[in-house]
């Protein structure tokens, strides 16, 4: 099963003809993901790489029957793109493109309040099901298929933690990055709730950093209503205050959103919470073993 | 990016915010001059960027010219040390200088975006003066907020909402709606991250100004406005970050003696925790970007070896995109030319490790090598403790 992407999605990449989209494109295919055309406006009617290029996301779906796209286009085109695509009524928007204004994504998700379309990201590496289907930069080498389903804010730290349960053993189901912005499409709430329907997901690694609320929002949810194991890690437990770590998203900021609150409010739900992200791996196996 | 208070005041100004009458000064005479034309009492505030100044020395009343001339001769140059700056504080390089008001209230108004409902929030709370998480955390029922939906803007009714609730009367009401629109209007056109006034007051004759004002702006959105770009001021800022931002390194100064450099944000956060765990102390934070070329490795080693504090240095480096030979190959030049004189310590894992891991066992260099993050923490530790760099220089 996995989540969100499989062997059935068909990708279509905005932004294809790029140097990122046509590099991330074959990578993809070379993976087994149907990429099935790209768009780039005014190379409509035209190939690249033997992908067909469409002027409109519209025009693409209409010929290629696309069901999910990734989004290579640059920062100040990135908003534009992802309404585009939702638009289209395309279901599955996933944008990798990091340094999209704020009140850009604020009118995007406003505008993705009352359409079907579930966005992950921005800035954020994308999601790959494994020995399945990718939509993104997650190098698909690195996984195998398994029973651990990842969600996290980052993209590195991310292919550490496949690389740790690949090396046990262990392999994955679906591996999502939601993206290191202030506004994100999909939360760690709306991930979980997704590997809750998934059979084959038998424990979440979840990998949060400081700045924001999402991780004490996923301790709600966690304790209320997810039954599967969840293991955790928050980057930066020694990040100084009100200094921008790299993401747009992670700074604490009046004493919020630090490292020390999120691994609290997970630990009280049940969370196994790691202080160090070498033990994402083991303690994810130890949590299957029991 | 910040910008110092006269500046927030010039764009909310711009945008009809109602702002005290003043002007900045950067020599005493210039300040003389200002309180002349303002004419009675004025005061003299500290242009740095960091909260606190008042508690710190850095606002003072001028009864006179003369008077406005002696506080600024005594504020330009000085370090004022507050809760915001470190105890290194930030040395004063130009004053506000404003007319007097007679005060009745003093009030607070923030705006930001809030991340779980995905919208703009417009705070106020009839406790001005005092830092707003204080208020929240001790008096939260004294904080009233309107979520703005970005189609409608905000709407005048939730300026009368909270105007009622602050407790303004008869023509203040409209007043404070007026001033709020004026402070969203302000913060959207801008590409504000934050907007606050505190304290927002209320004067004697009714009217409402903003007292202080701090705006920061979205780095992202920077590319489209040239005239917010022109405030930046590099003096507020850590010399090493600057020429970091110069080559597009992410690059953060902290107080440890383990140098850093990490492909990820994510990544180059836990690589810092996970030295900690390992008893050392991260002297920075470093995202060299998802695809790094050699020559940005090279310049993140320049940026590492300008701190004197480094004593050690760990690469860690997940290569999915980026390959493990092409970052060895990088690693091996730079140290070839910079003559790096301190302990390195490279983690890589990922594309192409093991031809990786052989350039840099046949270059010669005295570089050591991990597999995991974990040993490579608690190598470079040990290495940072044995012994200081100017004994190896």
């Amino acid at each position: 099963m996995a989540i969100l992407i499989n062997s059935s999605t068909r990708l279509l990449v905005q932004g294809l003809t790029g140097r990122e989209g046509t590099f991330h494109a074959k990578q993809a295919a070379a993976y087994g993901t149907e990429v099935v055309g790209g768009v780039t406006p005014g190379k409509g009617g035209t190939d690249h790489e033997g992908w067909p290029i469409f002027d409109t996301v519209e025009d693409a779906v209409r010929e290629t029957g696309a069901n999910a796209s990734v989004i290579f286009v640059p920062p100040a085109f990135a908003s534009d793109a992802i309404m585009e695509a939702a638009a289209a009524m395309i279901p599955l928007v996933v944008c990798i493109t990091e340094g999209i204004p704020t009140l850009d994504m604020l009118r995007v998700l406003t505008f993705l309040e009352h359409l079907p379309t579930r966005l992950v990201g921005p800035n954020c590496p994308g999601l790959i099901s494994a020995g399945r289907s990718k939509a993104g930069i997650i190098p698909g080498h690195i996984c195998r298929e398994g029973r651990v389903g990842i969600v996290s804010k980052s993209g590195t730290l991310t292919y550490e933690a496949i690389h740790q349960l690949t090396r046990l053993g262990l392999g994955q189901t679906t591996c999502i990055g939601i993206g290191g912005d202030p506004l994100i499409g999909t939360t760690f709430v709306d991930a979980l709730r997704l590997f809750a329907d998934d059979p084959e997901t038998e424990v979440v690694v979840m990998i949060g950093e400081i700045g924001g609320a999402a991780e004490e929002e996923a301790a709600t949810f966690i304790k209320r209503e997810f039954r599967k194991p969840v293991v955790g890690f928050i980057a930066g437990q020694t990040a100084p205050p009100g200094r921008r770590m790299g993401h747009a998203g992670a700074i604490i900021s009046g004493g919020q959103g630090t490292a020390r609150e999120k691994m609290t409010a997970l630990r009280e739900a049940g969370v196994h919470i790691v202080e160090s992200p070498a033990e994402m791996g083991a303690t994810a196996k130890a949590v299957l073993r029991a | 990016m910040k910008i110092h208070e006269y500046q927030a005041k010039a764009i909310l100004s711009r945008h009809q915010v109602p702002v005290p009458r003043g002007e900045v000064a950067l020599t005493p005479a210039e300040a003389a001059e200002i309180a002349r034309r303002l004419g009675g009492t004025v005061v003299v505030k500290a242009q740095i960027h960091a909260g606190g100044r008042g508690k710190g020395g850095g606002v003072k009343l001028a009864r006179s010219a003369e008077d406005a001339e002696r506080v600024a001769r005594d504020m330009i140059g000085m370090t004022l040390v507050t809760h915001q700056t470190g105890p290194a504080g930030r040395i004063v390089s130009r004053v506000l200088v404003e007319e007097g008001l007679e005060i009745r209230r003093e009030l607070y108004l923030g705006l930001v975006i809030d991340r779980s409902t995905r919208r703009p929030v417009m705070m106020v709370s009839s406790e001005g003066g005092v830092e707003i998480e204080k208020v929240a955390a001790e008096t939260p029922e004294k904080i009233f907020k309107e979520y703005v939906h970005p189609g409608t803007g905000f709407v005048p009714f939730q300026g009368r909402r909270l105007s009622f609730a602050l407790g303004l009367q008869g023509a203040e009401v409209n007043k404070g709606t007026r001033l709020m629109t004026a402070v969203y209007e302000a913060c959207i056109a801008t590409d504000a991250s934050l907007v606050e006034i505190n304290p927002l007051v209320v004067t004697v004759a009714g009217d409402l100004l903003a007292l202080d004002a701090k705006m920061t702006f979205d780095d992202n959105a920077l590319y489209r406005h040239a005239e917010t770009r022109e405030l930046r001021d590099l003096g507020e800022e850590d010399p090493l970050e600057i020429e970091a931002s110069k080559y597009s390194l992410n690059y953060i100064r902290l107080d440890g003696t383990i140098g850093c450099m990490v492909n990820g944000a994510g990544l180059a956060m836990a690589t810092m925790d996970i030295i900690k765990l390992a008893g050392g102390e991260p002297a920075n934070f470093l995202d060299v970007g998802g695809g790094a070329s050699a020559e940005q490795i090279r310049n993140a080693f320049k940026i590492l070896m300008s701190d004197r504090h480094v004593s050690a240095v760990l690469i860690n480096i997940f290569g999915g995109i980026l390959r493990c030979d092409v970052l060895a190959q990088g690693v091996i030049a730079a140290v070839r030319e910079l003559g790096v004189p301190v302990p390195i310590v490279i983690r890589m894992e990922g594309t192409n490790v093991e031809e990786g891991k052989r350039l840099l066992k046949e270059s010669g260099l005295n570089f050591a090598t991990a597999d995991s993050m974990d040993e490579a923490a608690k190598i470079v530790v040990s290495l940072a403790n044995s012994g200081s760099r100017a004994a190896r220089c």
